[in-house]
């Protein structure tokens, strides 16, 4: 069921509406490419009236997430966007925003991290932050970004979860390029966001609480198993704040990953973000002429849905892991996580890791056909291969 | 410190939110100052400066009057004397006033 309006706009334009809807009490954000005109059409909603939301100009993403982590604590709804240098210049918060359990929703606009200085998009910047305790949700296309950015609103002030959500999409690659997207109408957006009800907000005067005070050996290590506690409630929440969202809009989500063409594959491609249109297409091409290949495409990084992937790459003769950063020194990320998942299976898949995009780099239909053959040659298994980079 | 019976993380608030607004009255948080402030009762001219420009909330008052300072709060900024016009304050080395003699 969908009354949804279908327009051609950025992915830019497409999260700013997105937040014109959920309608935040608070933004708090500072400029930075690829993300920039997230903020700027937002304010231009504020300036306009369409919404009643505060804007806080701040003079760095340091005090853009210290201003969200405030108003979140006073009781506000909140939310930011930023990229790149501005999350590794608000790491330190953000740590702060998921121990205080401050519910703020942000997107990142995937850019890789300095050095050499470079605005093209890779996923260096929330791959730091994977471990700070926020929920990363990694969108293909800007109707994804959109449609995360609403349930990650329901998903954030669950009571259950009570923790910072990020919603990322691949700079410029999404940012910046038109795409055809449906908006849900605003009235249908309101109801589904519905009313926040903080916790324990700062300003109910009549019931003081100190907030983010300073923890001691004795309970610290406690504070942090909340934490815990709280991501092993997301998927759950999650897959039910998805079931709801798909009866409004005439998107199907049912699942902590997007399964492409998956189940009877015997060789996968496993990747995060925008790429997997690219992918989509290798599979279609490639099953033209009756290989069986599929794309695992991970919706949620954080918490890591370790044991669904597990049982979705059960059987495949070799699964390729495209991770688009760096861990120097050891494997990516995702490989990392697709490793560990499957470590305590008798029988599994050949794996082989990847690393592509880095700063932007093209990846194009021929590289990803290319990891596809390599899947079929066992000798391959384990070394870690640059796309597209002149080795 | 006041004896807390440990309890398990689900049995404390999330976020490490302190509720009832009570943690001045549980804590002692004056145990590491360096410096003292010294109260001249006889200087003051209950301007209240000091009590406005506390960060702490270290100032007893009665009837809008400083009656002394709460040495078990107190971190030993040294704002009030800074900000008191008629000096009725002045900043110590912790152990070397008067009244620890």
């Amino acid at each position: 069921m969908s009354n949804g309006n279908r327009q051609v706009l950025t992915g830019h334009q497409v999260v700013a509406n997105a937040m014109r809807q959920v309608d935040p009490d608070v933004v708090a954000a500072y400029p930075i490419t690829p993300q920039s005109e997230i903020v700027e059409y937002f304010s231009k909603f504020v300036a306009d009236g369409k919404v009643d939301s505060e804007v806080i100009t701040v003079e760095s993403e340091h005090s853009a997430m210290s201003a969200c982590v405030g108003s979140s604590a006073a009781g506000a709804r909140t939310m930011t966007a930023t990229a790149s240098q501005g999350l590794a210049l608000m790491m330190e918060i953000v740590y702060i925003a998921a121990s205080m359990r401050a519910p703020i929703v942000m997107t990142v606009a995937n850019r890789a991290l300095s050095g050499p200085i470079n605005i093209h998009c890779d996923h260096s910047d929330s791959m730091a932050a994977r471990d700070s305790g926020v929920i990363q949700i990694y969108g293909e296309d800007a109707q994804e970004a959109y449609d995360f950015t609403l349930m990650a609103q329901r998903l954030a002030e669950n009571e259950d979860v009570l923790l910072p959500v990020m919603v990322t999409l691949d700079g410029f690659t999404l940012t910046h390029t038109a795409q055809v997207a449906e908006l849900l109408p605003d009235d249908t957006v309101t109801d589904f966001v519905g009313d926040y009800e903080p916790l324990y907000p700062l300003l109910d005067v009549d019931n003081p609480t100190t907030q983010g005070p300073f923890d001691m050996p004795d309970y610290y290590f406690e504070h942090k198993l909340q934490q815990v506690e709280a991501m092993k409630n997301v998927p759950e929440k999650f897959l039910e704040i998805q079931e709801e969202f798909s009866s409004l809009s005439d998107r199907e989500y049912s699942g902590l990953f997007e399964s492409y063409k998956l189940d009877d594959a015997d060789y996968a491609i496993v990747l995060l973000g925008s790429t997997a249109g690219t992918a989509k297409v290798v599979v279609d091409e490639l099953r033209d002429e009756g290989k069986k290949v599929g794309l695992l495409k991970p919706w949620m990084f954080r918490p890591f849905p370790g044991e669904e992937i597990k049982d979705a790459l059960k059987g495949k003769e070799a699964v390729a892991v495209l991770d688009r950063s760096l861990s120097f020194g050891s494997s990516g990320p995702l490989y990392l996580e697709i490793s560990s998942a499957l470590s305590h299976e008798d029988e599994k898949p050949r794996l082989y890791n990847y690393t592509y995009g880095l700063g932007g780099r093209d990846i194009a239909e021929k590289h990803i056909a290319e990891v596809f053959e390599d899947l079929e040659n066992p000798e391959l298994e384990g070394k870690m291969r640059y796309i597209n980079a002149r080795t | 410190m006041a004896d807390f019976e440990l309890k398990k993380y689900d049995e404390v608030p999330i976020g490490g939110v302190v509720t009832g607004g009570a943690t001045p009255e549980l804590n002692e948080t004056g145990d590491w100052r360096s410096n003292k402030p010294i109260f001249d009762e006889d200087k003051c001219i209950q301007c209240l400066l000091c009590w406005s420009h506390c960060p702490d909330a270290s100032f007893y008052i009665e009837d809008e009057e400083v009656q002394g300072i709460d040495y078990d709060h107190c971190k030993g900024c040294g704002i009030c004397a800074e900000v008191c016009p008629v000096d009725a304050i002045t900043m110590v080395p912790e152990g070397e006033d008067s009244e620890d003699e």
